[in-house]
């Protein structure tokens, strides 16, 4: 008897000490996650003052220019993933890399090698246990982007794809990311990041306000030369950013809901080691009276 | 319909530097030094890296310092964006 209160206290315990993690991760999160949606708010100018500039040369020039022309054939084609560094955030990675699975999956029915560069542990983790070679892996600092790792990935991506397909160069780029939405959804979505599709897929200006003519300087293919590898930065670094948004969103909800268990689960607990305990009070009420009875009567 | 002052925003990858109106903006571009006064007309140029000097309604003068960016002139609006940007003075 003595031993099933045992047990149920020392589960108590165990629940307590795990409830104290959670919240400690839950309540971690939820003040990073503001600091994470100012950083994609601050960023927001930047991205909209180049989109807005690549857009401009590219309606005022009639340039064909390497990242903006859909190759005949495509062989190959690069994955970006962005996953999270650290688990313990629900859905979070899974949901990213089931999208990516999904894309490699259609990519190869149409007869395309696929190539994946990833970023966080999570996704290479994942990529090296299903055997799939990565060709870069960006990790830790998922949490925290800098503007330094999407250079550095953009540099990698459009080096890949300027390189001719026979020596293993790509032609296509999709992006996989978490989109934030707000905290309580983060939308998995793919994005085809080259070649660009500068006129479609991103914000319009609105239709009342008409792009001036432009002069450029130097000439437009230069700037263009110039504004599109700082575009593609620019998209890498917003779903960077969004990434990181989204993985506290997620790391909070899980752990708000781990907590939450963990309360469940005390309760439950002590209430059965309160019956116990009672059930063992009795019986040796119980004991005690049986023993007293027999003495008196055997007098 | 040249309003007198100049729109500026000084504009980083992660965040903005600084904004504000202004009389003049000069930037070195990767063709030379310019300079750009209340209606100047929409342009485009990529900023050699440099320092970005606004000079201000009242005559002070504001020096950033901006690397890898480029320039963009519309509607008395400039935009000079960087990868990275920081204020000097």
């Amino acid at each position: 008897m003595g031993s099933q209160l045992r047990v149920y206290r020392q589960k108590i315990r165990s629940a307590q000490t795990t409830k104290k993690i959670t919240r400690a991760m839950e309540l971690i999160s939820a003040s990073r996650i503001q600091k994470a949606q100012a950083r994609v708010a601050a960023s927001a100018p930047y991205s909209r003052a180049i989109t807005r500039a690549v857009s401009a040369v590219a309606t005022y020039s009639n340039i064909a220019h390497v990242l903006t022309t859909e190759p005949a054939k495509i062989e190959r084609a690069a994955v970006v993933v962005f996953a999270s560094d650290r688990g313990l955030a629900g859905a979070f990675s899974s949901n990213v890399l089931r999208e990516s699975e999904q894309l490699a999956k259609l990519l190869r029915e149409q007869g395309k090698e696929v190539v994946f560069f990833l970023v966080g542990r999570k996704a290479n983790a994942f990529f090296a246990f299903r055997r799939q070679a990565a060709e870069r892996v960006w990790a830790g600092g998922t949490d925290l982007p800098e503007f330094e790792t999407a250079k550095q990935i953009g540099e990698a991506v459009l080096e890949v794809f300027l390189r001719d397909a026979k020596d293993g160069g790509v032609d296509e780029i999709h992006v996989v990311f978490n989109r934030f939405v707000n905290m309580v959804n983060q939308v998995p979505e793919v994005i085809r990041l080259l070649p660009l599709e500068v006129v479609e897929g991103v914000e319009a200006p609105g239709d009342a306000e008409i792009m001036p003519l432009y002069e450029f300087e130097p000439e437009a293919e230069a700037v263009l030369d110039a504004l599109l590898p700082v575009y593609i930065e620019s998209r890498i670094f917003n779903a960077m950013l969004q990434s990181a948004a989204s993985e506290h969103a997620s790391r909070q909800r899980a752990m708000k809901s781990a907590s939450d268990n963990a309360d469940t689960l005390i309760r439950d607990f002590t209430r059965l080691s309160n019956n116990a305990r009672q059930s063992e009070i009795t019986q040796q009420i119980s004991e005690i009276v049986g023993g007293a009875d027999a003495l008196s009567s055997a007098k | 319909m040249a309003s007198p002052l100049l729109q500026v925003s000084v504009v980083a990858a992660d965040r903005e530097v600084w904004s504000g109106s202004a009389n003049m903006v000069v930037a070195k571009t990767t063709e030379g030094e310019i300079g750009i006064l209340p209606g100047h007309q929409p342009m485009l140029a990529i900023l050699a890296s440099g320092e970005v000097r606004v000079t201000l309604a009242d005559g002070s003068k504001i020096v950033a310092n901006a690397e890898g960016g480029f320039l963009s002139v519309e509607h008395n609006t400039v935009q000079v964006v960087a990868s990275a940007a920081e204020l000097v003075s």
